[in-house]
């Protein structure tokens, strides 16, 4: 993954004298930051830019005016580079990076807000936010499956497998018995079912854990696609019609302005997506287990010498991701849709990239899975508006960005380091 | 699966990289260890070494019996998603011949209409009908056999090159883009097309590949995304004013012009096209690169042991570039097989179908060897136009050839389980190793 962690890397660049990795972030940001000064405030129209607080044009409304909005951020997001270009301390690079990124992103927007056809100049900002984090959910879970399996040493490039049984199953089980708990237990079970095949062909049988999780991927759309065809096509009414959880809105947070009903009038897959980002986290770094988990991930031997049972502790890690992205999965067939085949459609592989992007950690993955349901989101609103940005080229960003990530242009990601390497004692 | 006897001496090199040696004979080893230690025997005559290996862990024997383990659990699939056959379940006790005679009679049709669609029809009469099947057999393991190359390519390379979905993406846009905007006389035309469509794979190849030789960037990820960005760009591309074909609403490009097409081997009635040709022929090419081409060795040299490679002064920036850039040539030569051949004519969303992820499953089957893939390619065109006939004919849906085919390599893969599960003995010189990427 990563220049440290692979050894078998052909030439590591060693970033020398003045050029330094934060240098040329500062260089790029710079650029960016030049070219929404110039282009975004160019091509952007004298039309206020309306950011409302509400769910459509009315309401309190954050105003400015196309041009002054789009250049006044660009210069922001031009100064943040400069200032990372010409030396502002480290401890302050990610800050200042993240201020430049954000002006960045609010200077296109002022100019695509503005440049608007009449009457649809403005955002509504808690359709954005709902949007971000409803897109963002499977992935979360997803991510999360990834960070359990990841950092005790196994790959899981079967997320996308996990989710889609998960999603299948829920909605099977929860048809046939018609309720919604019954369903997500059995979405559980059925991403820890992909999740069992995988760790026992991993760490059982060693296969390849890249080969077995894309395989894995494959036998998931097909099992369910068959299934689908067989028995949801033929009786709907039985086996695809699933129980839906209710939204449930927690009292006084739903009134914070924006994000009140934005974030808590979810239903049960967002408080529980949340929660588990805050339960891993903590459990990864506070607990005995997320000392041995990582430990296992990172040198598998050294912990075994200690008395820690690698492979229990693999196997276990395994399914319990398995369960996680599997409740992941159920988030579209318990809350939003029917089964249909394939319904899952890559976004496990962006939730694997999304716990690229946040580096193996719990909130890194929840950032990361934010910014990628921001940019899905974001294209919906611009197809919505009419904009001259093609769709397609916005949904291609997760995936770039990751290129950058893991090309190191943005940072260095760097993989646990025994993970896919398969454990074997003696 | 003819030439996997193992034969000492075989030019075919065994395809494993270091860490997967030192599983293998980790492996061998826990499976000899049982075994009592012969001492030196007399060399057994050529009909009982046959014999041996027959019931040994060979890959022809482990490869059978994969194909059997999947077609027992596809035949519990089918029995278990059929309301009426599960319904004689209900009083199986009472009757076992009702569920057992049902069963039967619902799985054989549906493997005999798999087999009918696939190799031979016996009520067919007439040309057309009887060479029907294996026609389509060929169309269907045409492209698979260019993006199985790629991947096995990338594998002896050291490379994972989950990518050729995405190369094979960019390479259909081009050559079909080539196939219907230039205006050349016939042969040129296809040339220039197939051309078109190489060079699409390569840029697609190059990527992963450059990054992977300058920052350390895995290929895995890197050709994973890359597969959704070039999927992305199909479907941007599609709906361009120039590329869409004129007077349609849904997403479809204009189709390729007749002289830019591969041409039909036998006749019009039958779908079979020069582009089987081809594939034979870059699997001779991709075999002689292997293994007779200086190219060839540092490239073996390189998956083998990078570290090693570099010390005797091969330059694995330069391995690691090319190796890619080969593989995406290969998969942008089979995806432009789907515009160009006879599969379709026209860009849509979904022209490429799954060839490029197919080709990772071919790739395993065939051991990464350039005669094995085209073998293990076969048995997949196989499956997909038996399986057209099985959904059809049998009203089975055509999934059941992708979980037929998800179980086949996972069996394949884990040579160890096969083993256990039917008690085979090790094979004298088989290694039945097929994974070969290290993680991450």
């Amino acid at each position: 993954m990563s220049t440290t962690a692979v050894p078998d890397v052909a030439a590591a660049p060693v970033d020398q004298g003045f050029w330094t990795r934060h240098r040329k972030t500062g260089a790029v940001l710079l650029a960016l930051g030049l070219l929404a000064t110039v282009l975004f405030g160019a091509l952007a129209t004298g039309q206020q830019a309306r950011f409302t607080l509400s769910e459509t044009e009315g309401g309190a409304a954050l105003e400015i005016n196309g041009t002054v909005g789009a250049i006044l951020f660009g210069v922001v997001a031009l100064l943040a580079g400069g200032a990372i270009l010409f030396g502002v301390p480290k401890r302050w690079f990610t800050l200042t990076l993240g201020l430049g990124l954000v002006a960045f992103v609010l200077s296109f927007l002022c100019w695509q807000v503005s440049a608007a056809p009449e009457g649809r100049n403005f955002m509504p900002l808690v359709n954005v936010v709902r949007g971000t984090f409803v897109l963002a959910l499977p992935l979360i879970f997803g991510a999360l499956a990834g960070v359990l399996c990841e950092r005790s040493g196994v790959v899981n490039v079967a997320i996308e497998g996990q989710l889609l049984m998960g999603a299948f199953s829920g909605a099977l089980f929860g048809s046939i018995t018609g309720s919604v708990w019954v369903g997500l237990v059995a979405a559980a079970v059925g991403g820890a079912f992909i999740s069992l095949l995988l760790a026992v062909f991993a760490i059982r049988y060693l296969v390849d854990q890249v080969v077995i999780g894309i395989v894995l991927n494959l036998l998931a759309v097909g099992v369910s696609g068959f299934l689908y065809e067989r028995l949801m096509q033929t009786n709907a009414e039985r086996y695809n019609s699933p129980p839906r959880f209710a939204n449930w809105e927690i009292p006084l947070l739903k009134d914070i302005p924006l994000i009140g009903p934005a974030l808590f009038r979810g239903n049960i897959f967002l408080y529980l997506g949340l929660l588990l980002v805050l339960v891993i986290h903590i459990a990864l770094f506070r607990t005995r287990w997320g000392l041995r988990t990582r430990s296992v991930g990172e040198h598998p031997t050294a912990a075994d010498t200690v008395g820690v049972k690698v492979l229990g502790l693999r196997y276990r890690n395994v399914i319990m991701a398995g369960m996680v992205a599997g409740i992941g999965g159920a988030s579209y067939t318990l809350a939003l849709y029917t089964f249909t085949k394939n319904m899952i459609g890559g976004k496990g592989f962006i939730a694997l990239a999304a716990l690229i992007f946040g580096r193996w950690s719990p909130t890194g993955a929840l950032l990361a899975a934010l910014f990628f349901g921001f940019a899905d989101q974001l294209a919906t609103y611009l197809g919505a508006i009419g904009s001259t940005i093609p769709s397609q080229f916005l949904a291609m960003l997760p995936y770039l960005a990751t290129i950058l990530a893991v090309a190191g242009l943005v940072g260095r990601v760097r993989a646990p380091a025994a993970d896919g390497k398969p454990y074997i004692k003696g | 699966m003819t030439n996997s006897h193992p034969v000492s001496g075989s030019p075919d090199k065994e395809p494993a990289t270091e860490p997967a040696l030192a599983e293998a004979a980790g492996a061998d080893r826990a499976a000899t260890m049982t075994a009592p230690k012969q001492p030196e025997e007399p060399r057994p005559s050529l009909g009982r070494l046959f014999l041996d290996n027959l019931w040994a862990a060979n890959t022809v024997t482990v490869t059978v019996l994969a194909l059997l383990l999947a077609m027992l659990i596809g035949a519990v699939l089918i029995i278990v998603s059929d309301p009426e056959v599960l319904a004689t379940y209900g009083y199986l006790t009472a009757r076992p011949a009702d569920a057992l005679n049902s069963s039967w009679a619902v799985v054989s049709e549906a493997y005999a209409n798999l087999f009918k669609g696939a190799i031979f029809d016996p009520e067919a009469s007439g040309f057309t009908a009887a060479m029907g099947p294996i026609s389509e057999t060929l169309t269907y393991t045409a492209p698979l056999v260019f993006t199985g190359l790629s991947v096995a390519l990338a594998f002896r390379g050291g490379l994972f090159n989950i990518g050729a979905q995405g190369q094979a993406t960019i390479g259909v846009i081009l050559a079909a883009v080539a196939g219907f905007a230039l205006p050349l006389p016939p042969v040129v035309h296809l040339v220039v097309a197939l051309l078109a469509g190489a060079i699409g794979g390569a840029v697609w190849g190059f990527i992963p590949g450059i990054l992977k030789a300058r920052t350390g960037a895995h290929e895995v990820i890197n050709t994973i995304m890359l597969n959704y960005i070039a999927v992305y760009f199909l479907s941007w591309i599609i709906v361009q004013s120039g590329v869409q074909s004129p007077g349609r609403a849904d997403a479809i490009s204009k189709p390729v012009d007749p002289s830019a097409q591969l041409p039909r081997l036998l006749g019009d009635n039958l779908r079979v096209h020069a582009g089987i040709l081809l594939a034979v022929l870059a699997t001779w090419f991709v075999a002689w690169l292997l293994n007779r081409s200086t190219l060839g060795f540092e490239l073996r040299a390189v998956g083998a042991n990078p570290d090693a490679a570099r010390t005797a002064g091969i330059s694995i920036t330069k391995t690691y570039v090319l190796v890619m850039v080969i593989a995406g040539v290969l998969a942008g030569l089979g995806g432009s097989q789907m515009a160009l051949g006879t599969t379709a004519n026209a860009l849509t969303p979904l022209v490429v179908a799954q060839i490029g992820f197919d080709g990772i499953l071919v790739a395993l089957l065939g051991r990464v060897k350039p005669w094995g893939v085209l073998l293990a390619a076969l048995l997949f065109g196989a499956l997909q136009a038996g399986g057209n006939r099985m959904q059809s004919y049998s009203g089975i849906s055509l999934e059941l050839v992708t979980v037929l085919q998800a179980l086949i390599v996972i069996f394949i893969a884990a040579p160890a389980l096969v083993k256990a599960i039917f008690q085979l003995r090790a094979a004298r010189a088989a290694r039945l190793q097929t994974s070969l990427a290290k993680g991450w």
